[in-house]
């Protein structure tokens, strides 16, 4: 039993020597902090945008140069008040080369406050708040999803080529949804429209029954929106209740049926959004990314996946220019700054904020899919005002 | 405001209402015949909606998964009556917010893992689909005046239950003096099970009955329990009166002030709960 035990040891001791070696010749691996949601009630986007990432990462890591990956995770719970604390430790106790997150733009101005002006690069994945890559805008700060300006600032003129004049306004009382109607309006009333009413409702209230019918009494040419999750179902299902389906179109950002169509069912048909995105979006990048992602998790991505892919590839294509090595900070924010990420939403590239330059598609709902009826926008930039870059 | 709008308005704003007095109905009367405060009460209302969405794919009929689910949440109140509400009769009100807060993480855990983060959609039920001609561009939902009728009628056979009948005189007796209750040979830990039974089956068939009006999604339950609570203040803890009427001034506040002044609509009915209790500190209805 004794000499099994010395046997054993012998063993543990050689392997433990083994290990150390190999650790000590390899170069540090390149650490990416992934701050999401996998908790509440966005535990769903920041899962796709995880696994979009991790896609990423895979399909190039043999054009890394032999850098390794490490991912650190760590769940937001989409709370803003943690943030700041979350992102000191993934910046002081983990030291990640590269931070990306968050979901939800409260959370990432708690980031932004820990991370602007560092020399980590931080990759928003989703939170579209204007103040991003406006006022708060900093050199390290990038962005791979969208400003909320950008899909909504196109419908304004999509509804008066369409003829409508007179356009009823709703949202919710928050960040996103304010900027997406303001946006809205720039663009609308520039070009002549008229805003019939405004409502915003406090979030995150779906209790939409008395201003659906407030609409149906105004009558006006047209409804713009901004509603996302179960609020935009909620929205769409009552629209169609109360019977103003094909009567009053119903326009929106495209997050009104990103990842809601199958439970708005029937009542989305018709719905006319803008999105830089569609699920059946006509690029060869698009059904490429989408069979494998299919292929490596069973399911099919939606606009959060292809967000956090592009993160992935933004984060693969700057090891790659650098040979692997990620020590120079700066030189890492001035190769990404000027990387073309060929997205499955299309090529784009990063506006002097950071932001994508991006094209916004128009996409109707037919028989359950948001088809892609035209392009909004060409390479449409987002005006960054306040930022000082 | 037309006089049409205002009567639209009203309509939703009673729509409203009486489904809020059927979530909250389980509520105040669990608390007011057994003195439990079931913060998990949400949590009912939620398990209600998804399970009535789970076996609405599964069946593809409404009124069966509707009968499904409801069985199961009357179950599931007798089993967490036995297991873990029982354990808390003689323990303060602290202890019973530590366990009913505790049974909505379980249930929001639970929810994750059985049925995943997406939000769920579930359909009109053929027969109640459409509409009632309203105004010249709108129509009344069907449905939703047959939401409203059934709550009705719940709210009609619960009155007549605890006014009427013998298990009534046996809730309304027990809420006043227990221990002469049981002196008198009547099983109150068994009238006790039904009651928490049927407060659980109440929430879960507010959430059968607004499933095809609403979104299914992860936190449902705590939203609506705030709501109810109010009503239930409003109202006076306990009293299935004062819940009824909570419910209906809760419903046509908010749903007044959603178009008047639509910034502050959230707002305004905690504005009103305080009035409320300023006047009567007990609630309108409180005993």
């Amino acid at each position: 039993m004794s000499r099994m035990k010395t046997l054993a040891s012998a063993v543990l001791a050689t392997t433990l020597a083994a290990t150390a070696t190999t650790s000590a010749a390899a170069t540090d691996p390149v650490k990416v902090g992934v701050m999401l949601p996998f908790s509440g009630i966005y535990a769903q986007l920041g899962e796709a945008g995880r696994d979009g990432l991790k896609l990423a990462l895979k399909e190039k890591a043999a054009e890394l140069h032999g850098a390794d990956i490490e991912f650190i995770e760590m769940d937001t719970e989409a709370k803003p008040a943690r943030a700041p604390e979350l992102a000191s430790s993934m910046l002081g106790q983990h030291e990640a080369d590269f931070v990306i997150g968050p979901v939800h733009s409260g959370v990432a101005m708690g980031m932004i406050k820990v991370l602007r002006g560092k020399d980590t690069v931080m990759i928003i994945p989703n939170a579209g708040a204007a103040a991003a890559t406006g006022p708060l805008c900093s050199p390290n700060i990038f962005r791979t999803s969208f400003s909320s300006w950008q899909p909504s600032y196109p419908m304004g003129k999509i509804a008066l080529d369409k003829g409508y004049k007179d356009v009823y306004l709703i949202s919710w009382n928050y960040g996103m949804g304010r900027e997406s109607l303001e946006a809205f309006e720039e663009s609308f009333k520039a070009g002549g429209g008229n805003v019939v009413k405004k409502v915003l409702m406090p979030f995150p209230s779906t209790n939409f029954q008395p201003h659906i019918s407030d609409i149906a009494a105004q009558d006006p040419d047209a409804v713009f929106v901004f509603f996302a999750g179960g609020g935009a179902i909620k929205f769409v299902k009552d629209y169609d209740a109360m019977g103003l389906r094909g009567k009053i179109p119903l326009l929106g950002s495209g997050f009104l049926t990103e990842g809601t169509l199958e439970a708005q069912g029937e009542a989305a048909e018709g719905v006319i959004t803008g999105l830089h995105y569609a699920e059946q979006l006509d690029v060869p990048k698009n059904q490429e990314f989408r069979e494998a992602f299919n292929t490596e998790y069973g399911h099919y991505p939606d606009i959060y996946a292809v967000q956090g892919y592009d993160a992935g590839l933004a984060i693969a294509n700057t090891i790659n220019q650098l040979n692997g090595d990620v020590s120079d900070k700066q030189a890492v924010i001035d190769t990404m700054a000027k990387l073309t990420i060929n997205s499955p939403r299309g090529d784009f590239t990063f506006s002097r904020a950071h932001n994508p330059v991006q094209n916004i598609y128009l996409r109707e709902v037919k028989d359950g899919v948001n088809v892609v009826t035209s392009v909004a926008a060409e390479a449409l930039e987002d005006p960054a005002r306040g930022c000082k870059l | 405001m037309t006089t049409e709008l205002f009567f639209v308005q009203l309509i939703n704003g009673l729509q409203y209402g009486l489904l809020l007095f059927l979530i909250a109905s389980g509520l105040t009367l669990v608390f007011g015949v057994m003195g439990i405060l079931n913060l998990a009460h949400g949590s009912m209302y939620m398990v209600g909606a998804y399970l009535v969405w789970y076996f609405a794919t599964v069946t593809g009929s409404f009124t069966v998964s509707a009968v499904l689910s409801a069985i199961i949440a009357l179950s599931l109140g007798i089993l967490i009556e036995r297991v873990l509400i029982q354990r808390l009769y003689n323990r303060n009100h602290l202890d019973q917010v530590l366990l009913t807060i505790g049974m909505i993480f379980v249930f929001n855990s639970l929810q994750s893992i059985l049925f995943g983060n997406d939000p769920y959609g579930v359909a009109v039920p053929g027969a109640l689909d459409g509409g009632i001609p309203f105004t010249d561009n709108s129509s009344y939902p069907i449905y939703r005046i047959f939401a409203a009728l059934v709550c009705v009628a719940i709210a009609g056979v619960l009155y007549y239950v605890v006014s009427r009948t013998r298990l009534g005189m046996l809730i309304r007796a027990g809420e006043s003096n227990r221990e002469m209750v049981e002196a008198l040979g009547v099983n109150i830990k068994s009238l006790y099970t039904i009651v928490f039974a049927i407060g659980v089956m109440l929430a879960a068939v507010s959430g059968i009955i607004a499933a095809p009006m609403r979104s299914i999604v992860p936190g449902m339950g705590e939203s609506v329990l705030i709501t109810c609570f109010v009503v239930v203040v409003i109202g006076g803890m306990g009293s299935i009166k004062g819940a009824f009427v909570g419910a209906l001034l809760v419903g046509l506040i908010s749903t007044f002030a959603a178009v008047l002044i639509p910034s502050m609509s959230n707002m305004i009915i905690y504005i009103f709960m305080i009035l409320v209790l300023l006047v009567k500190p007990q609630g309108l209805f409180a005993k």
